[in-house]
């Protein structure tokens, strides 16, 4: 017999697997990033006369694939936050205790189980930033950089972010279990609040620091790129702290979606 | 098959000012069907939450054999359950819904195919839940409450939505589990819904239990009587004063209590009265279930 936890992990990946929405996101992420990859490296690709580029050469190319990041993070953060929200829904959290009674192991196995779906979004929201952006760097612009050590290593953990949006989406969901509650709040933050206030803390000097360690600007840490600005214009943190910091947020929102939702009496 | 006795000890929940269940005992034992009715909003359901984990008792405790639900290490696989009929994702097929839970209760794929053409649904494996009709659904439920063959079964209302051919099937079922030694717990808002295949009776009202039998003596509870229609009703009423049962005039007629409508007409045969009607008239189980379950304030 398999291990309780092995068997809650399965039962958890198979939850995901079954149903299509997950796979529907993904073609809209990829679209969409695709389509945002290439009007951001057209801005820096098409600079009109006697204008200074906001961004050149390697950093334009690292800011563009940062993009993955920077405006594709609702993506995962959906998909992972449907994973929870869902089971509340359709009221299937009630036979999903009845196999597994220990609320803990079901929600590690929850935030766990999406990894594999989390790095397949990043495979494929990586290369269609890469496919939109890198056309015009490459032929108008300072090159598309993609040989470039540096770049490789942004475009891997560009990959490896996505997968850990796709874990805080979850936590997230067993913070708020209403699936409406959710995407509205995922949508809210990270379309308008985030931004605003990463670029609004960026014109303060004293607290430009700050920045980072929302989660976004975290993520932007970590793969060591920002398309809000190149290196030197917005703070980053070391990609050690970049990775605590989002860890952080996983385990912050999972312990609280633990101590309320989880701990409610289900039915 | 050993199968658990389930023990609920004065189980007790308290939302807010409402005490949905208030110091519920009884047992339930294996080799026998046991019917847990009471009308709607009784606390049927939430005992059984309060059984199953889901819900944490306010007082009291609910076992399954020698400890509570979630102890168990592996639940799923003592307990088989099906609580509601619309608790599944509709995106996901009939199997699919299966084999999400089969890791967890240790069986294969194969027996998840084979559950589902126990109760009737392999034509529908690969449909998708939210195209079921609700009989299609407390099927599936079933299903899954069948996965790892568990000694214990635990089914709220399994009768709803079902047709008339599903409700024979389902009470076939019962009896079968019941002879194979399982413990089988069953709750229904109406006893006729379970009345031909249940042994035993737990009657729960506002919270409270209200009787608790085998249904054989919750029978003898109930009273026979017959309508009798008689050219010579006053002969007939003191033939029935002698043999000890009452009578009551009702239209043409008079309404005999204490008797079945056989002894009537024998006592009657052998008396020699003429009888031109004669009727059962027994105060049935279900008139029976109606007293019991009335608020208490009615009582």
């Amino acid at each position: 017999m398999t291990h309780p936890t092995r068997a809650a992990l399965l039962a958890e990946y198979r939850k995901l697997v079954s149903t299509r929405i997950w796979w529907l996101l993904l073609v809209v992420m990829v679209g969409y990033l695709a389509f945002v990859g290439a009007a951001v490296s057209a801005s820096f690709a098409f600079v009109p006369e006697g204008v200074e580029a906001p961004l050149v050469g390697e950093d334009a190319a690292r800011a563009t694939y940062s993009l993955v990041n920077g405006v594709g993070y609702v993506f995962p953060l959906v998909i992972g936050s449907l994973a929870m929200t869902t089971e509340f829904r359709h009221k299937t959290i009630t036979q999903s205790l009845l196999v597994e009674p220990d609320r803990t192991r079901f929600l590690l196995a929850k935030l766990l189980s999406v990894v594999p779906i989390g790095l397949a979004a990043g495979v494929v929201g990586q290369l269609a930033t890469v496919a939109g952006g890198a056309p015009l760097l490459a032929a108008q612009g300072d090159g598309a950089f993609l040989g470039d050590g540096d770049v490789i290593v942004g475009l891997l953990l560009g990959v490896v972010v996505v997968a850990l949006w796709a874990v805080i989406g979850v936590a997230v969901g067993s913070v708020l279990s209403n699936h409406v509650a959710a995407i509205v709040v995922i949508l809210a933050f990270t379309q308008f609040v985030e931004p605003i206030v990463r670029v609004g803390l960026g014109q303060v000097d004293a607290l430009a620091g700050a920045a980072a360690y929302l989660p976004g600007g975290a993520a932007d840490s970590l793969i060591g790129a920002s398309f809000l600005g190149g290196t030197g214009t917005v703070d980053l943190l070391p990609r050690w702290a970049a990775v605590l910091v989002l860890l952080g947020y996983a385990a912050g929102l999972a312990v609280l979606g633990r101590l309320t939702t989880l701990r409610r009496d289900v039915g | 098959m050993s199968a658990p006795v389930l023990a609920i000890e004065g189980l007790t929940k308290q939302f807010g000012a409402v005490r949905a269940v208030d110091d519920l005992t009884f047992t339930v034992r294996p080799g026998a069907v046991t019917g847990f009715l009471g009308p709607n909003g009784a606390g049927k359901t939430t005992t059984l939450r309060m059984l199953l984990g889901l819900t944490r008792p306010t007082g009291g405790r609910a076992l399954v054999g020698d400890r509570e639900y979630a102890a168990h290490p592996r639940p799923g696989r003592v307990v088989g359950a099906a609580l509601e009929a619309s608790s599944f994702h509709p995106g996901r097929t009939g199997l699919g819904h299966l084999e999400v839970f089969a890791p967890q209760v240790g069986v294969s794929r194969a027996r998840c195919r084979q559950v589902l053409e126990a109760v009737g649904l392999d034509h529908a494996a690969s449909q998708r839940v939210g195209r079921y009709s609700l009989g299609m659904r407390q099927r599936l439920g079933l299903a899954t409450a069948l996965l790892a063959d568990p000694p214990v079964i635990v089914l709220d209302e399994p009768t709803n939505g079902l047709d008339p051919e599903g409700i024979v099937w389902i009470r076939r079922l019962l009896r079968q589990f019941a002879a194979e030694g399982r413990t089988v717990l069953v709750s229904s808002h109406l006893l006729r819904e379970v009345e031909a295949s249940v042994d035993e009776v737990v009657v729960i009202a506002q919270g409270r239990l209200r009787h608790a039998s085998s249904l054989a003596e919750l029978r003898t509870r109930a009273t026979p009587a017959a309508y009798v229609v008689a050219p010579r009703p006053d002969v007939l009423a003191t033939l029935a004063t002698d043999r000890g049962w009452t009578t009551t005039a009702d239209g043409d007629g008079l309404v005999v209590d204490g008797a079945t409508a056989a002894e009537v007409g024998a006592a009657a045969h052998t008396a020699g009265i003429e009888l031109h009607e004669l009727v059962r008239r027994d105060v049935d189980l279900e008139a029976l279930f109606f007293e019991l379950t009335r608020p208490e304030a009615n009582r």
